[in-house]
């Protein structure tokens, strides 16, 4: 019944066979992933889960297009990667992947403003444009306040919301999200957590959870499991429909 | 985007600001003493130039040489000396190529004193040739007539500083009066006709140390009047040949020389003929000079060499320490270009504002140095222009391979990099 649900929405990501081998050609070589077949339908909150060593990792990099599949075809919004070059992937990567890190990743020395501003200077937008877009993030995700400080003067709650500003800066296809709670106590956790479903839910936007939390993962619409370079399961997430009821009845607040 | 990029080094740079300008050091020194090196040794150079042009150019200096470094030689004999003959072959033979022969006989120096007053002098003798390449400014009187050349006649000309200490500085006033001085044991008068301004440099005399009132000026008289009170039998152990305007005189040099061997010194057993010109003196002088500066240069560019080797290194650090933040920069969407020149805009930008520093203290210090030689010091503004490209050159060239090295990184490795 979902299955017929998704096939009328437009796909975001499409992967197909995806293989990831290390030390090609050498006695090393070692094969990670072995023929992922994923999608991710516009719109939706999906949620990788797996253990370490998982392959995770190699996962979101292909998916973030850091890196290339060994064999398989993979499609971001209607653009076939596989055959990019490197420079075509920086354009892409910036136009249409927002990227949120467990240790947040902001350019040190340099005020929450700037940071936020970064992926629209790398597409050459002019400085007030980007400015006034940065700020009305800032402000969407609770961070207006603390704009012109550096990151070490931020709590990991702050950076992380900042984090998030940056990765909707330039209206990404997709947000994809690599452990975005690991590094936080469970209270900012739970903030974070909150501000995705809120972007979720309010924005439409896409968003890919990696994580190795089933909890976490429980929330979100749809569960992958992975387990050692193949995807495992599939399902619709347990706390995800209790979530949007309590919603209804109550609203978030972020 | 270039501008989004210094802006971004600009930050970068002062929130390392003991380290950028550690690094910059380097560069400030080496520019500093390059441009300071070529102020000092510009005006140097013009200077010791001027001085010797003023010595003229033309000049051609004969000596007598020995034709061995035999210890136990013999004293030259007057058979061995120049004399009119020699001077007269040479006018006969180098006709249309030489202005003339310049011949000086030193009288000697002696103090000229009236009561309380006195001056020094260097008397000599001079020939018209010799007094016209002395090129002497005349305030009051005259300069030597053709006339007064020919036959003696007791005449002197004098400075200005000698009228200064005997005359209480009326140069008029010390015309017509009376030079004596003593050689032997006789008294000789001469009559002055003529002052002159004397200028450092002027005539042979070098006369730093001295206080303006000791110091020694040279006093003229004619060479006919310096052989007569010398009892001089005409002999000389040097002369100078004025060449032409437009002759070659290093050449002429060459042939006078051979030729005064060739007819006057074949069957000497002892000496010989020995000239050289005034502008292989200047050309020598120049070249040596030039490779004064160049090994001053040298030593200027192997500090600033040291100077962008560390800004290279700070580069590779500075790359290290911030693989996270490039993997983060690409991960968002900057392409290996933009990173390259992120870096590159770094390293110019240290290497520029060191030049710029550097340019201004060594202009300080080249003309502080220069003024304390007392030659006059102008730093050139070639050298300036040179030094700020330089340094952007400098930039990019020690800025580039590192920053080709973080601009190739692989985002997935420098993300992950702890």
């Amino acid at each position: 019944m979902e299955n017929i649900e998704l096939l009328n929405k437009e796909k975001m990501i499409s992967g197909k066979g995806i293989y990831k081998r290390y030390n090609i050609g050498t006695e090393n070589e070692i094969e990670i992933l072995h023929g992922i077949d994923i999608d991710v339908y516009k719109g939706e909150f999906v949620s990788i889960v797996g253990q370490s060593g998982s392959g995770k990792s190699t996962l979101m990099n292909i998916i973030g297009i850091l890196d290339r599949p060994s064999a398989g075809e993979y499609t971001l919004d209607g653009i076939d990667v596989s055959k990019a070059r490197d420079n075509e992937l920086s354009r892409i990567r910036n136009q249409k992947i927002g990227f949120v890190f467990q240790t947040y990743n902001l350019i040190p020395r340099t005020s929450a403003l700037k940071n936020v501003e970064l992926p629209m200077m790398y597409a050459g937008v002019r400085g007030k444009v980007r400015t006034e877009k940065a700020k009305e993030l800032l402000e969407m995700v609770g961070m207006k306040e603390r704009m012109l400080h550096t990151p070490d003067e931020l709590s990991g709650g702050q950076k992380q919301r900042v984090a998030i500003a940056r990765s909707l800066m330039n209206d990404p296809s997709i947000i994809l999200a690599d452990e975005p709670t690991g590094a936080l106590d469970s209270k900012t956790g739970r903030m974070i957590m909150d501000l995705f479903h809120k972007l979720h839910e309010e924005k439409g936007i896409t968003i890919v959870l990696i994580t190795h939390s089933n909890e976490l993962a429980e929330e979100t619409e749809r569960v992958l499991t992975l387990r050692d370079g193949i995807i495992t399961g599939e399902r619709r997430g347990e706390t995800y429909d209790l979530r949007k009821r309590e919603a209804g009845a109550e609203r978030i607040v972020c | 985007m270039i501008l989004e990029n210094v802006k971004l080094a600009l930050s970068g740079l002062y929130a390392n600001k003991i380290r950028t300008f550690l690094t910059m050091l380097g560069i400030i020194i080496g520019i500093a003493s390059l441009i300071a090196i070529m102020t000092v040794s510009d005006s140097m150079n013009n200077s010791v130039m001027a001085q010797m042009s003023g010595m003229g150019a033309n000049n051609i200096e004969f000596f007598l040489m020995s034709k061995s470094y035999d210890e136990n030689q013999r004293a030259p004999k007057d058979s061995d000396y120049y004399d009119d003959k020699t001077f007269e072959a040479i006018n006969n033979a180098f006709q249309g190529q030489i202005k003339g022969i310049s011949l000086t006989k030193s009288v000697g120096s002696t103090k000229i004193t009236d009561k309380k007053k006195y001056a020094n002098v260097e008397i000599s003798g001079v020939n018209k040739t010799a007094m016209d390449a002395n090129k002497l400014n005349m305030v009051a009187g005259h300069n030597f007539g053709n006339s007064e050349y020919d036959g003696v006649h007791k005449l002197a000309i004098v400075s200005d500083k000698y009228v200064n200490n005997l005359f209480d500085g009326d140069a008029n006033k010390a015309l017509g009066q009376k030079l004596e001085f003593m050689t032997g044991s006789k008294y000789y008068s001469y009559t002055i006709v003529g002052v002159y301004k004397y200028s450092e440099g002027s005539g042979s005399s070098f006369s730093m140390g001295t206080s303006e009132k000791d110091m020694s000026t040279p006093c003229y008289i004619t060479l006919n009047a310096a052989i007569a009170q010398l009892k001089d039998k005409g002999l000389y152990d040097s002369f100078t040949v004025v060449a032409n305007d437009g002759v070659d005189a290093t050449a002429l040099s060459t042939s006078i020389t051979d030729y005064i061997n060739k007819t006057f010194y074949k069957n000497n057993d002892t000496y010989e003929a020995y000239g050289y010109s005034m502008k292989e003196e200047i050309d020598s002088t120049k070249s040596m000079l030039s490779t004064q500066k160049m090994a001053f240069m040298a030593i200027g560019a192997i500090s600033l060499l040291v100077g962008g080797i560390g800004v290279m290194n700070i580069m590779v650090v500075s790359i290290m320490e911030r693989t996270r933040e490039i993997g983060t920069r690409k991960a968002l969407g900057a392409t290996n270009g933009q990173i390259r020149l992120q870096f590159i805009t770094e390293a110019i930008v240290i290497c520029l504002v060191g030049g710029i520093i550097g340019v201004i203290l060594g202009i300080i210090f080249g003309m502080v140095a220069s003024h304390m030689m007392s030659y006059q010091g102008s730093p050139s503004v070639v050298g300036i222009v040179a030094s700020v490209l330089f340094s952007v050159v400098f930039g990019v060239f020690f800025g580039f391979y590192p920053a080709n090295k973080a601009a190739k990184m692989n985002p997935i490795d420098a993300l992950r990099y702890e």
